[in-house]
């Protein structure tokens, strides 16, 4: 469903490259996890994947279409969701949901269908008339994930979806997600819960200063590494424990 | 079409619910337009009911000074005080307790009146109309040679030039009236008439046509040019908080999910400008309103819009489409709301004075009235003051809102061109 050839990013501002020369499959209905401390590359790679930043090199297709002789079309394809609410505020949850849904050509009753299916399942019904300014992380970040699935995408790239909400929204989320996965949609999410990933993932890649140091079944992982009873220790035996912060 | 609607909705939305936004887009207009008019009506007024003091110091005590009194006093802009000592009125009048002294020299009715007497007889002599004088009598205009008098005035520092010259114009005139009347009023006396034998009153007057409408003059006062000018002022200062508008989608994310969608960037400025430029329209039907129904409550003339109104919201229109274009540039452009709004409030400024919306377009210096011809609100103005002003007809504004709609199209074209090649993936 995705493939990733030699593919490099690097910011004009940056010393070194974010992504580089990095290789990667992921096979239609996976879940797959990209893994990785501050800074690793995450976001850029899933930023290049959903038509937010031009490489610097190397080429990917998804479907086996590329972007720049099938935008419009892949860009209907794909679903995002980004870290960032990326909502209006002093819009309600319905009304924010109907536009994003609209700039999909989605309209009329089966709009409305599909929102109100979406906020049900997501136990945001009541709140549908709620302006979003006045939601809780848990709550934005459920309005966030439906902006991004309105139009059924086939793959869907989720960066952080579950940051900085509380467990129940958490699980709600996850649950979802896997309802999705199970109709079809193929996932690629980043994520720093690394017993989420364990669980939720088909497949994870642990990326580190651009690149992938290691990838496949997260089960798999955890047997091969020495000593490792989860993925967190899998990850912390590959990149340190020293602190990644940068600026 | 289905999306530049739901973008147009989206936008609606939005703005219904910025209540401070709302408030700077229709309520302040009206302050500035009101509170202008009501500064400026005076100006226009042919009757003047602000009356300005003015310090005399009348070191003559003649027929001048009291020409000259009488002058001031006629004109009913002004009110005489008198002072007793140059000193005391030129320090008054630094302090800025008054706006102008004005100091009549000693003698001065004399002096005028030996110097036109030393005129009107040498040429009476010279037609041999005048009897010789003896020795004596040379001897007595020998000791009257007449010194050159001067008439002072004292400004204060912080007083507008156009006030200056209308004041300097003003006694100008009337001195030249004064001479006029004594040069009569000596050949009189040298031919020994005792009735009037000129007329003293200008041959030639001036006066003013006006355009007409119908029967109907169209009188130019300070609501007829103000609303437009400021209405335009306000039309343009859209770009700020579009501008605003634009910068908050990226800040708040959701630019980013508009550019992974299957939306181009030409349909979200689309959803923009069609509701931004209603705005404007909005803006300018409440401006029309203020004029036609508040103005003459609070005492300012009446806004005269009858037979222009399809007209006006034509200009209108296109001024709008003109100062939307520009804040979807700007607002494209700019990363952050520190950037767009003192930019773009600023930038209207300059517009605005270049435009002429300030001061006449006519009175700048030459390299500025060029400039000037670069600036959108000078076609507005002037493609307003051709309909409210100068009775024009639909022809006659075309090349301006022709320029408006090209500036329009222009400025969208940069802003569709600058994000494609920004975000080019």
């Amino acid at each position: 469903m995705i493939e990733i050839n030699q593919l490099s990013k690097k910011y004009k501002s940056a010393d070194s490259f974010s992504v580089l020369n990095l290789n990667l499959n992921v096979e239609e209905k996976e879940i797959f996890g990209l893994l990785g401390p501050n800074g690793a590359g995450k976001t850029t790679l899933i930023s290049m994947l959903s038509s937010l930043l031009k490489p610097t090199s190397g080429s990917f297709t998804i479907n086996g279409l590329n972007y720049r002789d099938h935008l419009s079309e892949l860009k209907q394809f794909i679903g995002i969701v980004p870290q960032e609410y990326a909502l209006y505020p002093s819009l309600t949850a319905y009304e924010n949901l109907a536009y994003f849904g609209s700039t999909y050509g989605l309209k009329g009753k089966g709009l409305r269908l599909k929102i109100e299916e979406h906020l049900e399942k997501l136990g945001l019904t009541r709140f549908s008339n709620k302006k979003v300014g006045t939601f809780s992380g848990g709550m934005k970040r459920r309005v966030n994930l439906i902006a991004g699935i309105l139009h059924d995408p086939k793959v869907l790239f989720l960066d952080e979806p579950t940051v900085g909400v509380d467990v129940q929204s958490k699980n709600v989320i996850i649950e979802h997600l896997k309802e999705l996965n199970l109709n079809g949609t193929t996932i690629i999410y980043t994520s720093h819960h690394l017993n989420e990933a364990e669980e939720f993932c088909t497949r994870v890649a642990i990326i580190d200063q651009g690149q992938i140091i290691i990838k496949g079944e997260p089960k798999k992982l955890i047997a091969e590494q020495p000593e490792a009873r989860s993925l967190e220790e899998v990850f912390l035996a590959l990149t340190g424990k020293a602190l990644r912060d940068y600026a | 079409m289905h999306k530049i609607w739901a973008s147009v909705k989206k936008e609606v939305l939005l703005l219904s619910r910025d209540l401070g936004g709302i408030a700077i887009l229709f309520i302040m207009p009206i302050l500035l337009v009101i509170t202008i008019t009501l500064i400026q009506n005076s100006t226009f007024k042919t009757i003047n009911d602000t009356k300005i003091e003015v310090l005399l110091v009348d070191n003559d005590r003649g027929e001048v000074s009291t020409s000259i009194r009488d002058g001031l006093t006629s004109s009913s802009s002004f009110v005489i005080i008198d002072s007793a000592s140059e000193e005391d009125a030129v320090a008054s009048v630094l302090k800025g307790d008054f706006q102008l002294a004005i100091v009549i020299p000693v003698d001065l009715s004399e002096s005028l009146q030996n110097k036109v007497n030393d005129n009107v007889e040498g040429i009476l002599s010279k037609f041999g109309i005048e009897e010789e004088s003896t020795s004596e009598e040379n001897d007595v205009k020998v000791d009257k040679q007449v010194t050159k008098k001067e008439v002072k005035l004292y400004f204060d520092p912080a007083t507008q030039t156009t006030f200056k010259t209308a004041v300097k114009n003003g006694i100008d005139k009337m001195i030249a009236e004064i001479e006029t009347q004594s040069i009569y009023k000596a050949f009189q006396e040298e031919l020994g008439e005792e009735e009037a034998i000129f007329e003293t009153e200008s041959f030639i007057t001036f006066k003013e046509i006006v355009p007409v409408k119908g029967e109907k003059a169209v009188i130019p006062n300070s609501t007829q040019h103000n609303i437009p000018a400021w209405t335009l002022f306000a039309i343009f200062f859209i770009i700020v908080p579009l501008s605003i508008n634009m910068v908050k989608e990226k800040n708040q994310g959701t630019f980013v999910r508009l550019r992974t969608s299957p939306i181009s960037y030409a349909t979200v400025l689309s959803g923009k400008a069609i509701v931004y430029t209603g705005v404007c329209i909005l803006q300018f039907a409440l401006m029309l309103l203020i004029g036609v129904f508040l103005f003459p409550k609070i005492g300012l003339p009446e806004l005269d819009i009858s037979g222009r109104i399809g007209m006006l919201f034509l200009v209108a229109l296109f001024a709008g489409l003109a100062a939307v274009g520009l804040g979807l540039l700007l607002g494209t452009i700019a990363k952050t709301q520190e950037q767009s709004a003192p930019f773009g409030a600023t930038l209207v400024v300059i517009l605005a004075a270049l435009g002429g919306v300030w001061v006449p377009v006519f009175v700048m210096p030459k390299f500025m009235q060029m400039l000037s011809q670069i600036s959108p609100m000078n076609w507005g103005l002037n493609a307003f003051y051709d309909v409210f002003l100068r009775n024009s007809g639909i022809m006659d504004v075309v090349p301006e809102i022709t320029l408006l709609f090209l500036f329009f199209v222009i400025t969208t074209l940069i802003s569709i061109a600058y994000d494609k090649r920004k975000n080019a993936v």
